[in-house]
């Protein structure tokens, strides 16, 4: 799964979790002599979050610096279970994300800072800041905060609430965390790995930034893929998916669909497989790269079944707050899993369709707006087992599915 | 323009805010508030109703946002 390939172009991944390596390859923390200085360089490098939402990172950094006595976080939460890149990140550099958290401390003019990790990799990061404070490597204190391992630990609000020492539940977002995050303060919530990004954007420019990527989507993003294949590779945006399947390793069998996204995202049919890996790309299957998960569905395996697995697991991991959400999801997730296994009946695919409306948009975070993306995805990129299934035939189990 | 912001985390569906704002809301099969709009906008004729409704939600779970 964290198989790391060693690639001549890769940027993040390059110098090792040891700081005096790291300083040897990518040179000293590069200061920027002040707030509010490396916001015009993170917009002409087009730098945009590598956590899911993809929003630009210097709206957020303008937005926290124009507020009083901000606060940072460095999310590596990493709620998402087909998703390793960010532990990845933080075992393998840790530096160039610690680096990162101070300059965007130093950019928004924040005396406190936070790094939001899960268990596994929490011992690396405090042996990194254990070898920076050591060095006198940086000007604010960094406390690592440890992640719950749920679906929704690492969404926005939910990281406020932790950091805060309360359960890492989302809030709702009447009052914006950029605005009102940790006790009250303007909050820079932001993924780890765009914090890598932000350093290297600091030492080398928006120019080199943007040497690889698409004119539209800059940069690379680190890509955890799993199913058939595995294993986190940074590419550069616009990829085409099956070049990014073909640097996994290949699919040692074909490929019936591939999940794009992680379990909020959307399939793609094989013969979308040309497409590129970028918003512009993979809108038309109305998927974007978000936190850059991929899961390989091979052939002879039943979508449908997998579908109605990864949506029970969705609604198992409801924060039990929404109504719409508690209520909605378990009832999704049944209804799939009576397509999948049974008993049968005509109308499940419009039951589907009709709880998917009812609980869009009606929760305080993205998680029953996404289960939905990501259930509408299932029932159209495997109509044919729908159909399938309702006539007692299975892909997988052949006849006697009910 | 005033539209109807629900807190989800707050709301238990007690049906207080549908009772008075038919006109805007009605429950869903779970008894929490459904916008017959998508985004549930106030007409200028129901802004009493709607203030109404924002203060005597038992939850504290209705407000106004100004757009």
């Amino acid at each position: 799964m964290t198989a790391t390939v060693v690639d001549s172009r890769a940027r993040l991944i390059v110098a090792g979790p040891d700081l005096a390596e790291h300083v040897r390859r990518h040179g000293p923390v590069p200061w920027q002599g002040g707030p509010h200085r490396l916001i015009p360089l993170v917009e002409a490098a087009g730098l945009t979050g590598h956590g899911g939402a993809g929003f630009p990172t210097h709206r957020k950094l303008a937005a926290v610096a124009a507020g009083d006595r901000p606060v940072v976080v460095g999310n590596g939460a990493e709620g998402e279970p087909a998703s390793a890149k960010d532990r990845t990140l933080l075992h393998h550099a840790p530096h160039l994300v610690l680096d990162g958290l101070q300059l965007a401390a130093e950019c928004v003019g924040a005396s406190r800072a936070y790094l939001y990790v899960q268990q596994a990799p929490a011992e690396a990061v405090r042996h990194a800041l254990a070898q920076r404070r050591a060095a006198r490597q940086d000007r604010i204190a960094v406390e690592v905060v440890v992640a719950a391992d749920r679906f929704v630990s690492g969404e926005e609000s939910a990281v406020v609430s932790a950091v805060e020492g309360r359960a890492p539940l989302p809030r709702d977002k009447f009052r914006m965390v950029v605005k009102s995050g940790v006790r009250g303060r303007p909050t820079l919530v932001q993924n780890v790995e765009t914090l890598a990004h932000l350093a290297l954007i600091a030492r080398h420019g928006p120019t080199w930034f943007r040497s690889r990527g698409t004119a539209e989507e800059p940069g690379t993003f680190l890509a955890t893929v799993n199913g058939a294949v595995g294993g986190v590779y940074e590419l550069p945006y616009g990829v085409p998916v099956e070049e990014a399947l073909a640097r996994a390793g290949g699919t040692p069998v074909p490929l019936q669909a591939l999940l794009v996204g992680g379990f909020h995202g959307a399939w793609l049919p094989p013969e979308a497989f040309g497409a590129p890996l970028s918003r512009a790309g993979l809108r038309p299957w109305g998927a974007v790269p978000g936190a850059g998960v991929l899961v390989a569905l091979p052939l002879g395996r039943c979508g449908l079944i997998e579908s109605a697995r990864i949506a029970g697991y969705l609604a198992g991991e409801t924060a039990g707050q929404c109504g719409p959400c508690v209520n909605g999801l378990p009832r999704l997730a049944t209804t799939l899993h009576r397509l999948a296994h049974g008993p049968l009946h005509p109308a499940l695919p419009a039951e589907v369709a009709r709880l998917s409306a009812l609980v869009e948009r009606r929760g305080a975070c993205n998680h029953p707006d996404g289960t939905v993306r990501f259930i509408r995805s299932s029932m159209q990129i495997f109509a044919a087992e729908v159909t399938a299934h309702l006539a007692g035939r299975c892909s997988q189990h052949g006849r006697g599915t009910r | 323009m005033t539209r109807l912001h629900i807190d989800w985390t707050a709301c238990e569906g007690r049906g207080a805010c549908v009772e008075l704002l038919p006109e805007l809301l009605y429950r869903d099969e779970w008894g929490y508030p459904l916008a017959r709009e998508k985004q549930p906008q106030v007409p200028p004729a129901l802004e009493g109703h709607a203030r109404r409704a924002v203060r005597d939600c038992p939850r504290l779970a209705l407000r106004f946002v100004e757009t």
